[in-house]
């Protein structure tokens, strides 16, 4: 049969959607998930508080117009008063200011670090999972090995050879840590797609491998590493402000929620609020991404609806 | 028999890279040891020699290992035996690690159980509500928050040091193991429900047993598998982790004396005790494989 006309069953069947007046209902996995997404408030509400942070992050000066670099000793730990809700912090700087311009580290390094690590997962995961063999066994070795070092004391070697604690060395520390789950995971979920029918036949039609793996294999992969992902930002968030409060990570006078926290632990007595702020902003964006996750995985997962 | 092979290249390799990114930090320990005393250069090559560090990185390597397989761990900068502050540190997080797994074990497993059973119920809710609240508070807040509450102001546990012997350990503990512990009863809650789905669990309701057994010998037992996999796992990096409760909590444990070692630049003591650690991950997953061919028979190692 020539290529060059449409058989006739597909005009036939194509004047019939026309005829319906509707569109096609997609029925793939990505739309299907959306669908679902738009009307699950488990999706939205962490996603407005994500959009809220990012915000937060980017233009600080739409939450505040006060320097959270403008202290004044006079007002040092002052307690949370009209006007000024969080209160003072020991130099006397505004702490609300200081907890706003703090989403700027924590966004950053969560969106950077996990970005960097499904970049690496990806491409080593699905090479490993779709040629196998000595790829896969190479592959698997190697993130045995970074599986088996503690990351914390591991994280804090790493630092100490970069020589630096900026905001730059911790993403790739965070990397560097995080990066064998995810190429588990990619791994895993490429296995099981490459062998379905439809690659089988993508082959047939002389697909190369680049293609295969772009086209067909990667975007029916692709969900587990999304979902984990985005929990991933929050472990990262909290991971980065662990090592800041350790003294490891970012040091003053930079602004970070991780630092404000190992501020405030001399004065937990006299000065709550001190830890309450940002803690309670911490965790309500780890919680975020954490949600996100969950209603991402319930999205994709068919078997759970 | 395999996984004993496969275990090996993962200890090697493991050791070998915290021990080349040790090599690789800039900086020069004895003059860290001596502080602002000038060194005599016959006295500095004296202790280069003695510490190995002219050598190139694998002879150090093996040297290294030649005295890991008689039990020496090396010695710090200050002459002090690395094994001899290990001996010291570890106890108190050996004690501390143990008490937080027998708490997320027991807690998580009971609260997943529970919720896995009673699917969309109050129990379950309170149970999914708590967990995801729990994980996103981190371990120092959270470390905080209990210390402050129910140590200073209730004054039920003691706030820090490990003077009231086992009572000592058990609020840092309890903020140990609480993420591991949302883990464990997620797991177990998604685990269990998946398999009283399965066909087995309807095939041994239509044989007729007691929905105690149905649920205790065929479902759990089943559905055992994954949580126990997370459970060995997290073994090594609950003793790893310490090094946060440590801190808030004052417990002269290992995650202590690696903490003021990195500031002191003392990198034997730091290689011994991510040795260590990678040791007991290593052990705590094969223990984990021997433990599958436990809860399934059809899983067999040759």
């Amino acid at each position: 049969m020539s290529m060059s006309a449409p058989p006739p069953d597909a005009a036939r069947l194509d004047a019939a959607r026309l005829d319906a007046g509707a569109p096609a209902r997609e029925a793939g996995l990505w739309s299907d998930a959306w669908r679902q997404l738009r009307r699950n408030p488990l999706f939205l509400v962490p996603a407005v508080v994500i959009a809220l942070f990012t915000v937060m992050a980017v233009f600080p000066g739409l939450f505040t117009r006060t320097d959270p670099r403008a202290c004044d000793l006079s007002r040092s730990l002052l307690r949370p008063r009209a006007g000024h809700w969080f209160g003072y912090d020991l130099q006397g700087c505004d702490y609300y200011a200081k907890v706003i311009h703090g989403a700027r580290v924590s966004m950053t390094i969560g969106i950077a670090t996990v970005a960097g690590t499904a970049l690496v997962a990806v491409v080593l995961g699905t090479l490993a999972g779709f040629y196998g063999g000595i790829v896969d066994t190479l592959i698997a070795r190697v993130t045995d090995v970074w599986f088996a070092l503690p990351t914390f004391l591991g994280a804090v070697v790493v630092l100490a050879v970069l020589g630096g604690n900026g905001l730059p060395q911790l993403t790739l520390v965070l990397v560097l840590f995080g990066w064998p789950t995810m190429t588990r995971l990619m791994r895993s979920a490429v296995l099981t797609v490459r062998d379905l029918e439809y690659v089988t036949a993508a082959r047939a039609l002389g697909a190369g491998d680049l293609r295969l793996m772009a086209r067909h294999v990667l975007p029916n992969a692709l969900a587990p590493v999304i979902v984990y992902g985005a929990i991933r930002v929050g472990i990262v968030i909290a991971a980065e402000a662990t090592l800041s409060f350790l003294g490891l990570g970012l040091q003053l006078p930079a602004i970070s929620w991780g630092l404000m926290i190992a501020g405030a632990q001399p004065r937990l007595l006299s000065a709550p609020h001190l830890l309450l702020f940002p803690g309670l902003f911490l965790s309500v964006t780890v919680l975020a991404f954490v949600l996100l996750g969950d209603a991402l995985r319930d999205a994709f997962d068919p078997r759970l609806r | 028999m395999r996984r004993l092979l496969q275990v090996i290249p993962v200890f090697f390799g493991a050791t070998f890279l915290i021990f080349a990114l040790v090599y690789a930090v800039p900086g020069d320990p004895i003059d860290a040891l001596a502080g602002d005393r000038p060194v005599t250069p016959a006295v500095r090559a004296e202790l280069r020699h003695r510490y190995h560090l002219d050598d190139p990185l694998f002879v150090r390597y093996g040297k290294y290992l030649q005295g890991l397989s008689h039990g020496d761990f090396g010695t710090n900068f200050r002459g002090r035996p690395v094994a001899e502050i290990m001996r010291q540190r570890f106890p108190v997080t050996i004690r501390l690690g143990l008490l937080a797994f027998l708490f997320e074990a027991v807690v998580g497993l009971a609260a997943g159980v529970v919720a896995g059973l009673r699917r969309r119920s109050l129990v379950d809710s309170l149970v999914l509500v708590s967990t995801t609240v729990v994980v996103a508070v981190p371990v120092f807040v959270l470390g905080y928050c209990a210390q402050l509450l129910l140590g200073v102001k209730l004054g039920w546990f003691p706030v820090v040091g490990i003077r009231e012997g086992w009572r000592s350990y058990f609020l840092p503990a309890v903020v140990l193991g609480s993420l591991s512990l949302c883990y464990v009863a997620r797991l177990a809650r998604a685990s269990l429900m998946e398999a009283m789905r399965a066909d087995y669990v309807r095939t041994a309701r239509a044989k007729g047993l007691s929905e105690r057994r149905v649920v205790g010998v065929h479902a759990l037992r089943n559905s055992l598998i994954p949580v126990v996999t997370f459970l060995g796992v997290d073994l090594g990096s609950l003793m790893a982790g310490a090094i946060v409760t440590e801190g808030i909590f004052n417990l002269p444990g290992i995650g202590q004396a690696t903490f003021n070692a990195v500031h002191t630049q003392e990198y034997p003591t730091v290689v011994g005790v991510v040795t260590a650690l990678v040791l007991i991950f290593i052990l705590a997953n094969l223990l984990v494989d021997v433990l599958y061919a436990v809860l399934d028979p059809r899983i067999r190692y040759r």
